[in-house]
């Protein structure tokens, strides 16, 4: 595989603009295969994630984006190298996985919906919950809903207990499934926010449909197509190029919608 | 009316016992997915332990105390053979339903065999207190003493349960993964060791279900636990599995109906109630089988 050094694309622009160095990946996959029965999903997955800024994992519906993110964290069948800041962790359990530092926010939120909005972040951190600083920075409408079960809550408020349940433990690099999938303009954009002021800290590898979010978020693009990388670049000149926009994502991708 | 009273409280009774015995199967089967058929060994361990400790102890000392002790010693020990089975044959078989079922009926087979050999197959009496096997006047019915001490047993361990379930950070894990467990993953919790303690909780119940069954038998054979495990299964889906209230509501409708049905149908009737309180549960209910919040 290719080192840093000599793939333009995968050298991020430093968030804070101090260094201009280039920063070893945080995360980087070479040649991963994950096999469902005799469904072969990712046929070779070969990838890098900056150590800073948001990098976007598009591609058009079921070409192995949630499953991409599944083969880093152990929780699909995987075979191939995948290394956090150069450690491998391909044979290690998801518990380990998550606790060295790779926080994830799945496809469809999955909050605990019989658990208070408290008890779902208690489980992460058992000692502040919601009292947690973070939560009042970023998510202070959750403090009055601290008590009410998770289930009951909108589609929105779910995704900010879901995001605010990771960002409670120190994260080396954030995996995050289409966190805007389904919530209202005002709240993509509330969403877009908070996954901004988060990467100003930590890498985000994020599975995203809403292009106007990725360009206004996302630095570097990865595009699968049919459980292989077929395209590498800067975010910002995928999305300024429409042809080649829509001959790698077709039509699935929203390109209106808030950001 | 004293009738009924009197069937009533039986039934209760046998609804704390089917509740003792299935309170750890739910919390098995809606945190690890696993039919743990080798629940009613842990009951028959209770229900011979109890019995072994009773008749070793000193006869100078009273038969509510030796089985008080006796009650602690089966609690022990089956906690421990909840442990030692977790770790020897439902680990190395997690995610393998098929073997693991096959696995627990092959041990549950293999202790009734075992007791059947060194015990015989014949029921063995049970010594029981005094004052357990006198009456109390309720509601001009004279009933049985021993009902009411099984019923304060079987909330005081569903209390207990609550209490845990509710009020503790083990229990905010288990309800977690009885909802998702590969979330609780995901969030980098250990779940695996919540599987190991809540083997330990439901072979505890289990054995006390068995050596209080002994007591309200009068006597233990091999053949009791399997009995036993059979309502507690059915308890188990109808209650919804993983929640212990619905388990608790769940026996003491299944032990009612059980007893009223055998007196005012048919003996044996009950039974037949029971299965048909089942299918109707499962008609009604289809998701009962999914597992439910704790
Ligand atoms: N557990 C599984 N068993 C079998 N096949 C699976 C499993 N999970 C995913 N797949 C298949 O793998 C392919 C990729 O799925 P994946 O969810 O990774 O796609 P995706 O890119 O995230 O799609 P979407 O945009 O719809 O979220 C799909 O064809 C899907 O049907
Ligand atoms: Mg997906």
């Amino acid at each position: 595989m290719t080192s840093p050094e000599t793939s333009p694309e995968t050298s991020a622009r430093p968030v804070d603009g101090g260094h201009t160095a280039v920063l070893t990946p945080v995360l980087t996959l070479d040649d991963v295969h994950v096999r469902y029965g005799g469904s072969h999903v990712l046929q070779g997955v070969t990838f890098e994630v900056p150590a800073t800024g948001v990098t976007a994992l598009l591609g058009r519906n079921g070409v192995g984006k949630t499953t991409t993110l599944k083969a880093v964290l152990g929780l699909a069948p995987r075979t191939g190298s995948i290394a956090v800041r150069g450690n491998p962790i391909e044979t290690q359990a998801t518990t380990r996985i998550v606790r060295d530092g790779i926080g994830y926010v799945p496809e469809d939120r999955e909050v605990f919906a019989g658990l208070t909005v408290d008890e779902n972040l208690r489980l992460v951190d058992p000692e502040r919950g919601i009292e947690a600083p973070i939560v009042r920075d970023l998510f202070p409408d959750l403090i009055a809903r601290r008590a009410q079960r998770a289930g009951t809550l909108s589609g929105g408020q779910q995704q900010m207990v879901s995001l605010a349940r990771v960002l409670l433990r120190d994260n080396t690099v954030l995996l995050i499934d289409e966190p805007t999938k389904g919530l209202a303009p005002k709240l993509v954009t509330e969403v877009a926010d908070v996954l901004a002021e988060v990467a100003r800290m930590t890498p985000i590898l994020l599975v995203e449909q809403n292009l106007a979010l990725v360009r206004r978020i996302a630095d570097t693009v990865v595009v699968l197509d049919a459980g292989r990388v077929v395209h590498r670049g800067r975010a910002d000149a995928l999305v300024a190029d429409a042809e080649l926009t829509r001959g790698l994502l077709g039509v699935s991708m929203r390109r209106e919608g808030a950001a | 009316m004293s009738d009924f009273v009197l069937l009533a409280t039986t039934g209760l009774a046998l609804g704390a016992l089917y509740f003792l015995a299935a309170s750890g199967l739910s919390l098995i089967y809606g945190l690890m997915g696993v039919l743990n058929f080798a629940h009613g060994a842990f009951m028959m361990v209770g229900a011979y332990a109890g019995w072994l400790t009773m008749t070793d102890l000193p006869p100078s000392l009273s038969v509510g105390v030796r089985l008080l002790v006796a009650a602690v010693v089966a609690v022990a020990l089956g906690a421990a053979v909840g442990v030692v089975v977790e770790v020897v044959l439902i680990r190395p078989l997690y995610r393998h339903h098929i073997q693991q079922v096959l696995v627990t009926v092959g041990l549950s087979l293999a202790s009734v065999a075992a007791a059947q050999g060194i015990w015989g197959a014949d029921p063995r009496p049970v010594e029981k207190p005094d004052w357990m096997s006198g009456t109390t006047s309720l509601l001009g019915a004279r009933l049985p003493t021993d009902r009411f001490v099984y019923v304060v047993a079987a909330l005081a361990v569903l209390a207990g349960l609550l209490a845990l379930l509710r009020l503790t950070r083990l229990g905010l894990i288990i309800r977690a993964g009885v909802e998702n467990r590969t979330m609780v993953q995901a969030l980098g919790i250990d779940v695996q060791r919540t599987f190991t303690i809540v083997f330990a909780i439901g072979g505890a119940a289990a054995a006390l279900a068995g050596i209080l069954y002994a007591q309200y038998a009068g006597s233990v054979s091999p053949a009791q636990g399997g009995s036993l495990l059979i309502f507690a299964f059915i308890v188990v889906v109808i209650g919804g599995m993983g929640s212990i209230v619905g388990t608790a509501v769940a026996a003491v409708a299944v032990g009612l109906v059980q007893q009223l049905a055998n007196y005012y149908a048919a003996s044996g009737v009950g039974d037949l109630s029971v299965v048909l309180l089942l299918a109707l549960v499962l008609l009604l209910r289809p998701t009962s089988l999914k597992g439910a919040t704790a």
